[in-house]
């Protein structure tokens, strides 16, 4: 008996961690939902806008790979048309 | 709004069926947590598949030989809400993730493995990540 849900109509990512690098300076960190047309839709995410926070990029990122990164966002999309690349964060 | 009980019975079931002790309260978290000697695992269970179809199995694995916590313990996300938010409270800054696992050494936590470690990988990986923490901060069965 399978004990765990199953979803087999959503992208290939879905329910991964994955990192969203964008064409500015934002990169967004959450638990992909869905790749569609508008964007990629990310579930209890967390976003680092360089030059703002305490933490520089690579230490957002480098904690994040370690930890995971606070829900700040319950749902975000990042419109496709800035989006740069989208990996798993296992895989920094 | 906790998930549905018979949505999360075999779930449940398949870390009781292994031996773990079920933490239904933000009280059986301090009592556990009141255990300062020896080592404790706490295993945030979870729903969705994408990671703990995976995780269940791993810690199964992982707990059929060699080194052990003294005890296993376990809260579901989503279901034990106040338990999983008194669990997560000992976990300090580390942000909340489903399925996760904390192992504790004398009342300190020592280790960590976050959902999205767990995420794309098989039940031997997730295993094997547990036989070494266990091997590194369990004692040896006599």
């Amino acid at each position: 008996m399978r004990t765990f849900a199953h979803h087999e109509h959503k992208h290939e990512l879905h329910g991964i961690t994955v990192v969203v690098e964008t064409d500015g300076p934002e990169v967004w960190i959450g638990r992909c939902d869905d790749i569609v047309g508008d964007g990629v839709i990310l579930k209890d995410a967390d976003v680092h806008r360089e030059g703002e926070g305490e933490r520089t990029r690579a230490e957002w990122l480098g904690r994040a790979k370690r930890w995971g990164v606070h829900p700040n966002h319950r749902r975000a999309v990042v419109p496709a048309a800035r989006v740069v690349a989208v990996r798993r964060l296992a895989e920094l | 709004m906790s998930y549905s009980p018979i949505l999360v019975r075999p779930m449940r079931e398949e870390l009781l069926a292994a031996g773990f002790e079920e933490l239904r309260s933000p009280a059986d978290v301090d009592r556990v947590m009141a255990e300062k000697a020896g080592t404790t695992l706490v295993v945030v269970n979870s729903v969705c598949g994408c990671a703990a179809g995976m995780a269940r199995p791993g810690v199964r694995l992982a707990l059929q030989e060699g080194p052990r916590p003294d005890r296993i313990t376990t809260v579901f996300a989503g279901f034990d809400v106040e338990a999983t938010q008194r669990a997560r409270e000992r976990f300090g800054d580390i942000p909340p993730s489903s399925p996760s696992m904390a192992l504790f050494k004398d009342g300190e936590l020592v280790w960590f493995l976050p959902r999205h470690r767990i995420e794309g990988r098989d039940a031997l990986a997730v295993a094997q990540d547990l036989r070494d923490a266990f091997a590194e901060h369990c004692a040896v069965p006599a």
